[in-house]
């Protein structure tokens, strides 16, 4: 039990300014082995940046954040290190031009990890396999549509074998129409035990598969609970106003699509 | 008016000399000045302040001043400082030189012009700096600098003839010499005129063919 | 080290009144290739075939040779061979006028096209001739694009003023020369000359700079960035 319920996780007291602006004003809270989290809030409130934090893209002015018990930040080891714990799925996707879907799931393994060329590429056709996109293999980003673009960046952060993955938004720049493979793929992955933090306005997702929902504005976490808590009977007055905007806007939920 | 034996015995065996030292000049040049511009480029985006500075200053002064006063300045100028170089060396010299501020220029302008998500994503997967930028920015930035500087590499070939200006013997200096001898300017510049309009031609389709072939499919 | 100031400063004069030169050099090749440039792109965009291919004959002649084979084979050839009897600068100015036209053309040639079809559609159906429609609508916007790669050709040209020195024109390299072989001093010499030229070029940039913020149209960002900001 120990085992199974220690923290992957743990962020405290992260601060960030922006020139003027204070982004994340005190933001802490802990992801156990297999859990989801889900942030919400409305746009600007940090939520991506808090994220950045988490693997360091983004240095945040104060604060402190642990991976499986190390802290990262302030840390003498080199953040690659943990950076190749932490898998992230980018809202832009961000696949290598350059290279193939196979090449870009790949490439990490070979390049970072230093494996052997063929194991890598077959580590990575599985992946790609597990997406459901082995027959795009050999098909370049520029060539695949936007949903399946998103599942390539989600094998390409797979394959490394992370401790905990990191969505941001990833369906934000998706068509409406391809957004179900994309949800259907982090789905699974919860199901499978996977640690994770989701930041996302799909409310209908964040019901059924966030363990807790976390409600950011303004830097600050304003509410968080477990789904059935945040979204039928939330506390504060913000978090009613924010679901009710969404909901209006995003409506239906994974199973109704 | 246009004498042929003339063109085949007396003209043409040194223009051939010229263009051999030619391609000499140009064969030396263009890779090494590439490279160069490369490093400078990286240099200048990546570097500290000290080694952007650095590259800034060397790209500013080698792009503002003429390739000419250059090659006087290493040829004529640096003697009196203890440099001596030949005159092929000189030229070779200022060529690359030259032709690396240019083509770091491009490849500068490549490099910021790549979507910092592609630097995110590689740094997010734990690629070091050094890492996303030889397998992930240069692979893509150089291939979108290659019309700039296939534009330059053209460049290099017409301006080869100014070796000449610190005396070496290329094409252009070659036909000068002939045609002051033999006082039949026009007829050995036009000669001289159509061997760089065939070069420029036969390596501008070369070029064009190879942008094709490196092209990332899907990419417009 | 004070002896080659105090030369600096005693061949500035000099060397200043070849940078007169070397500006008119300029100007003349510029305007030059600005007044044949601009029916050059018309020519090539709007004209016919004939046209089209003949102008694109002439770019590819001057664009296809060096500077410096143009200026010996103009300037020793073809003049004396013609009959003409040119100083130095205006063959040089001819030369490098007719090259810049070549290359001026392309310029022009690229900004139009990238006024787009629509505005001439637009125009045609206001029922303006296409000569109007050029003259009225294409051109004043398709000038203000050009306004960066005009001032590309500006550097560029600038800089080939020096290789007029191979026809003995006295601009500011053949002074430089001059004084150099004189006194025994390239390397302050040629140095003063290369400064001379920087100064020149960033500064004629610059004032380009300057007048295309003037001319630009309201609401259009630089016409020199590739418009992407993150």
């Amino acid at each position: 039990m120990h085992e199974d319920n220690k923290i992957i996780l743990k962020v405290e007291e992260i601060y960030k300014r922006y020139r003027k602006e204070e982004v994340l004003r005190g933001i802490s809270f802990e992801v156990r082995k297999g859990e989801t989290k889900v942030i919400i809030g409305p746009s600007g409130s940090g939520k991506s940046t808090l994220l950045r934090c988490i693997n360091q893209l983004t240095i945040p002015d104060k604060g402190q954040v642990w991976l499986e018990g190390e802290e990262v930040t302030h840390t003498k080891k080199s953040i690659n290190q943990f950076r190749q714990k932490m898998g992230m799925v980018f809202q832009d996707f961000n696949l290598f031009d350059h290279i193939n879907a196979l090449g870009n799931v790949e490439i990490g393994l070979i390049r970072v990890k230093g494996m052997d060329k063929n194991r890598a590429r077959e580590k990575a056709m599985e992946e790609l396999k597990q997406v459901g996109l082995e027959k795009q293999a050999y098909l370049y980003p520029a060539q695949l549509s936007g949903g399946q673009k998103q599942r390539v960046s989600i094998a390409r952060a797979l394959v490394m074998n992370p401790s905990v993955m990191l969505f941001d938004e990833p369906t934000s720049a998706l068509d409406p129409e391809l957004i179900g493979e994309v949800l259907e793929v982090i789905k699974n992955l919860a199901i499978n035990g996977m640690t994770m933090v989701v930041v996302t306005h799909e409310m209908g997702f964040a019901r059924s598969v966030a363990n807790e929902v976390i409600f950011i504005e303004s830097g600050r976490i304003i509410d968080q609970g477990s789904p059935y808590k945040l979204f039928t009977n939330p506390e504060h007055e913000r978090t009613k106003k924010f679901l009710y905007r969404i909901t209006e806007l995003y409506g239906k939920s994974v199973e109704e699509r | 008016m246009i004498d042929l034996y003339f063109i085949q015995d007396v003209l043409l065996p040194p223009l051939l000399e010229g263009v051999l030292v030619t391609v000499k000049l140009i064969i030396l040049s263009i890779p090494s000045g590439l490279i160069l511009g490369i490093l400078i480029a990286v240099g200048r985006v990546y570097g500290n302040k000290f080694i952007s500075s650095l590259c800034a200053v060397y790209t500013i002064f080698f792009r503002g001043t003429p390739l000419l006063i250059q090659l006087f300045i290493i040829y004529y100028a640096l003697p009196s400082i203890g440099i001596f170089f030949s005159p092929f060396m000189a030229a070779v010299t200022g060529f690359i030189l030259c032709s690396g501020a240019y083509h770091s220029e491009y490849i500068r302008g490549a490099i910021q012009s790549i979507k910092t998500g592609q630097m995110m994503a590689a740094e997010a997967l734990g690629m070091s700096r050094i890492k996303a930028v030889l397998y992930i920015i240069l692979p893509q930035a150089l291939r979108r600098a290659i019309p700039g500087c296939s534009n330059e590499i053209i460049y290099l070939i017409k301006y080869s003839s100014l070796a000449f200006m610190v005396t070496c013997v290329e094409l252009t200096g070659a036909g000068k010499i002939i045609a002051t001898r033999h006082f039949r300017y026009t007829e050995v510049f036009m000669v001289v005129g159509i061997i760089y309009l065939l070069v420029v031609s036969i390596v501008t389709k070369f070029l064009s063919m190879a942008e094709k072939k490196l092209k990332i499919p899907g990419l417009g | 080290m004070t002896e080659n100031l105090l030369l600096v400063y005693q061949s500035l004069p000099y060397l200043l009144k070849g940078s007169i030169i070397t500006l008119g050099l300029i100007g003349g090749a510029l305007a030059l290739g600005l007044i044949m440039g601009i029916p050059m792109a018309i020519g090539q965009v709007y004209g016919n075939k004939y046209v089209a291919n003949l102008i694109s004959l002439y770019v590819w002649f001057f664009r296809g040779l060096p500077v410096l084979v143009l200026l010996f084979l103009f300037y020793f050839g073809l003049f004396m061979f013609l009959g003409f009897n040119l100083t130095a600068l205006t063959a040089a100015i001819l030369v490098l006028g007719l090259r810049s036209a070549a290359y001026q053309s392309q310029i022009f040639r690229g900004s139009i096209q990238s006024v787009g079809e629509g505005q001439m559609m637009a125009a045609r159906s206001l029922g303006m001739s296409k000569l109007k429609a050029i003259f009225y609508i294409i051109l004043p916007q398709a000038l203000r694009i050009s306004i960066p790669g005009w001032s590309n050709e500006y550097s560029i040209i600038l800089k080939d003023s020096a290789v007029t020195y191979a026809i003995g024109l006295t601009e500011i390299l053949t002074r430089g020369n001059f004084i150099a072989t004189r006194t025994y001093q390239p390397l302050p010499i040629f140095l003063t000359c290369a400064a001379i030229f920087l100064i020149l070029t960033y500064g004629g940039v610059k004032l380009l700079n300057i007048l295309e913020k003037k001319v630009k149209i309201p609401g259009y960002g630089s016409y020199s960035n590739s418009g992407k900001e993150y």
